[in-house]
């Protein structure tokens, strides 16, 4: 994905996380301004499911052929599938951050944590954009 | 560190032009990658590739005792580097740490052009003068004399003959030579593994070749397909693989060590007993061993100094320190990254050749 995009729908998280809440459940991701500064993603490896993720702490971490990132939470909550595509193909996280590139799928433990998120428009405005 | 201290290439705006990453490297702003490391690594691979490296540094010796002073700095026998030539040697400690590693050029009238690591030119010059001393040598830092370009690839001796003015010098070799009317140094010498030249271009025409090379075909690349493609080949990275705190025995580079030469750190290095040894190794697991990782090996422990994904390869590969019981190509290792373990093994020089 070439233009930045933050789509409407979603919440997101200060560390460039975001997360689609339906009910208890929720789907993280990394947001197109993380993927666009870690660059081509080259290796993914998902945490198991039932691994307890803490908001605003790292459960994963995604790798560039130049650096290491952590991938944070950004709610609390016990992981019940991650995305084995991404680990078998990790540019897809660079092709389409929102859709295929999906990391986990959360059971939320905490539901009141979302309103500490931000809506599209206040994180477009964080990362300085239009 | 504020960017605005940073110096920049005389290239800076073509690299913005061009969709350059620009990243702190060694006190310059330099592009980490254009459209993508993976795609500039396959085009240096495949065709041919060009990176800005006008960071490198520098320096020049001339005067009657050039060729002895250097020989004493130098690890490499400077008798056997003639005008036209280029040679890969080490400057040494007294004890024998490396304090870089650098390729010299002798030019006409009995001159000679050390180019050095950006991070260590001020070092380098700094023993240079203090050696010169005791020389009758004249010695210059000319390191923004010098824009430098490095163009390589299989086809990257194509590209360029066709925008030179005359025959361009065989491997290892170095001639006076314009290039899209720039007179420039060129040099065949690289970092990639692959065929190709080094540019030594005054920076006022840099822009000039930049452009030429690009009209031809050859694609910008940056210091992130310059570190993989030079890794998979096992080239040594200063400041990674190599360190004041090792000498070249360790560091696998005796090759280049001649101590018959009598050269500033050769004691050291004959009296030195290492038990320990850089080897390249891959990985049999997943995951992508990191500078710093822990190696466990049946005989104790080393550290990886150098690591990435080889896009070549396709499988995490590095370089590291290991105990030299466990240093034989075959042999199994384990790098601890950040506390996963993943199983590798040694291998041999380079871990990736072309095919054919």
């Amino acid at each position: 994905m070439a233009e930045a995009s933050y789509p409407e729908g979603l919440l997101y998280h200060p560390a460039h996380d975001w997360a689609r809440v339906e009910g208890e459940a929720a789907t993280f991701g990394i947001t197109w301004f993380a993927q666009d500064a870690v660059g081509e993603v080259v290796f993914f490896e998902p945490p198991a499911p039932g691994t307890a993720v803490v908001k605003d702490q790292p459960y994963a971490e995604i790798e560039s052929v130049k650096a290491v990132s952590e991938v944070i939470a950004p709610l609390s909550g016990e992981v019940v599938e991650v995305n084995r595509a991404v680990e078998t193909d990790p540019e897809t996280v660079n092709a389409d951050p929102y859709g295929a590139g999906w990391m986990v799928q959360v059971r939320l433990t905490d539901l009141a944590e979302a309103g500490e998120l931000l809506d599209a428009a206040a994180y477009r405005e964080l990362v300085g954009g239009a | 560190m504020n960017s605005d201290l940073l110096e920049r290439t005389v290239l800076h705006p073509r690299h913005r032009q061009a969709g350059g990453r620009l990243v702190p490297f060694a006190g310059w702003a330099m592009p980490v990658q254009y459209e993508g490391i993976g795609a500039e690594h396959e085009a240096v691979r495949g065709g041919a590739g060009v990176f800005d490296v006008s960071h490198m540094g520098q320096i020049e010796t001339r005067g009657p005792e050039a060729e002895a002073f250097l020989q004493r700095l130098l690890s490499n026998d400077l008798a056997e580097l003639e005008v036209g030539g280029a040679q890969y040697g080490l400057l040494c400690r007294d004890d024998g740490g490396v304090l870089d590693d650098l390729f010299t050029y002798a030019l006409e009238g009995g001159a000679y052009l050390t180019v050095t690591n950006a991070a260590n030119h001020q070092k380098d010059l700094a023993w240079f003068e203090e050696k010169a001393d005791d020389f009758e040598v004249e010695v210059r830092d000319c390191r923004l004399e010098w824009a430098m370009l490095a163009v390589q690839g299989p086809m990257a001796r194509e590209k360029l003959g066709r925008l030179a003015a005359g025959e361009l010098p065989p491997r290892l070799g170095s001639a006076r030579l314009a290039i899209a009317g720039v007179e420039c140094l060129v040099c065949g010498t690289g970092y990639t593994g692959e065929d190709g030249c080094e540019l030594l271009v005054p920076p006022s025409g840099a822009g000039l070749a930049w452009d030429a090379l690009l009209d031809q075909g050859v694609v910008p690349a940056g210091l992130g397909a310059r570190d993989t493609l030079r890794l998979e080949v096992c080239f040594h990275l200063y400041g990674n693989d190599l360190s004041e705190d090792r000498n070249p025995l360790e560091a696998g580079l005796s090759w280049c060590c001649k101590p018959e030469t009598g050269f500033i750190g050769s004691e050291a290095i004959a009296a030195a007993e290492p038990t320990e040894i850089l080897v390249p190794f891959v990985f049999l697991d997943k995951g992508i061993p990191r500078q710093g990782n822990e190696i466990r090996t049946e005989h104790g422990v080393g550290e990886v100094t150098s690591g990435t994904l080889s896009p070549s390869l396709g499988c995490g590969i590095g370089m590291g320190y290991v105990p030299i019981a466990d240093s034989a190509p075959g042999t199994e290792i384990a790098v601890d990254v950040r506390g996963q373990v993943r199983r590798a093994e040694v291998r041999s020089k380079p871990l990736y050749r072309r095919e054919g």
